[in-house]
């Protein structure tokens, strides 16, 4: 494993020193605009935390100049989302579509939350509908006993 | 009741230490293949020992064969040759190596001086056929049947262990 440190390394003193994006070709701004914006949704597979377009790896320039190409020649964002995802997978993408596998990380936290706020909503409530007994007395004498329990 | 105050925190908590315990112990470089079971994709490359030469997919149908992607350039792959050596001395398939954005003359001199298993190797220049692959950490290395679909990829080195359960079952299984 030394090695995937070695290369996260690399990465990291690679973004350290330049500090920038990479280097865009000027000679056609709207198509290098368009470039840009697909590039920064797709996951630089060496540098895993990288966008493409933030990555200096090799491989993340050869994938800019392929998008170029293909916005070049005709092709729509989508089509070259679709052909990244064809070749490394959903994983390259940092947003993920929505699909049985991915069901969990999508619904997931939002699952969560409900949940857990449903089980406040339960607990204050049966709490609220105890007598003041069922509660420790004012910390006056510290050795009581725990509270009693409701159920 | 009661007991089921203890339980069913313990029960997440437990759940929750499962999943960050598979979370640990898996590789987040090793990225599942879309490729698998999918056809090989097309290429026609030069050979590096003979540029003039053209090798396409289709020459390779037919029979069960190994791609091995490599560099004269990586680490990694010093680390692996010594046991793709020792495989392809068994000549169980043809052996094909891609030659990953490599100068030509670099990939010769590491094959002269580390010895060369290839049964021929192929030269990717500027990467295309290699993102055709889906490749992004060299080496890698592909299995591919006798209908040209990829049946297994290796991201990173082979290892003794990896070639002796994974690749050559898999090999005798696309032979048999």
């Amino acid at each position: 494993m030394a090695k995937w440190w070695a290369l996260l390394l690399s990465c990291a003193l690679a973004a350290a020193a330049l500090g920038k994006e990479a280097a865009p070709a000027a000679d056609d701004p709207v198509l290098e605009a368009r470039m840009q914006r697909i590039a920064v949704e797709l996951r630089c597979l060496v540098c895993q935390n990288q966008t493409i377009a933030d990555s200096h790896a090799g491989l993340a320039d050869d994938l800019r100049r392929e998008i170029r190409e293909q916005l070049q020649n005709g092709a729509t964002d989508e089509q070259v989302v679709q052909y990244m995802t064809d070749r490394y997978g959903d994983f390259i993408r940092y947003r993920p579509p929505m699909r049985a596998s991915t069901l969990a990380l999508w619904v997931g936290p939002i699952a969560l939350l409900v949940g857990g706020l449903l089980v406040l909503v339960l607990v204050l409530r049966r709490r609220s509908r105890l007598g003041p007994e069922a509660f420790e007395p004012e910390p006056a004498d510290d050795d009581a006993g725990p509270a009693k329990e409701a159920s | 009741m009661k007991s089921l105050r203890f339980i069913v925190p313990l029960a997440i908590f437990l759940v929750l230490a499962g999943f960050l315990a598979v979370g640990l112990n898996r590789d987040p470089h090793m990225v599942p293949s879309p490729l698998i079971g999918k056809p090989a994709p097309a290429f026609r490359l030069p050979r590096l020992d003979e540029p003039s030469k053209l090798v396409n997919r289709d020459e390779m149908l037919g029979k069960a064969w190994v791609l091995n992607v490599w560099a004269s350039w990586c680490g990694p792959c010093r680390e692996e040759h010594p046991h793709i050596v020792a495989f392809a001395r068994t000549k169980q398939v043809p052996l094909v190596g891609l030659n990953y954005k490599d100068a030509r003359s670099d990939a010769l001199a590491w094959l002269k001086e580390f010895g060369n298993p290839y049964d021929v190797s192929l030269s990717d220049l500027d990467g295309r056929v290699g993102i055709d692959f889906g490749v992004y950490g060299v080496p890698e290395t592909f299995v591919i049947d006798k209908l040209g679909v990829i049946r297994f990829k290796q991201i990173g080195p082979l290892t003794p262990e990896v070639l002796n359960t994974k690749v050559v079952p898999l090999l005798k299984e696309l032979n048999g």
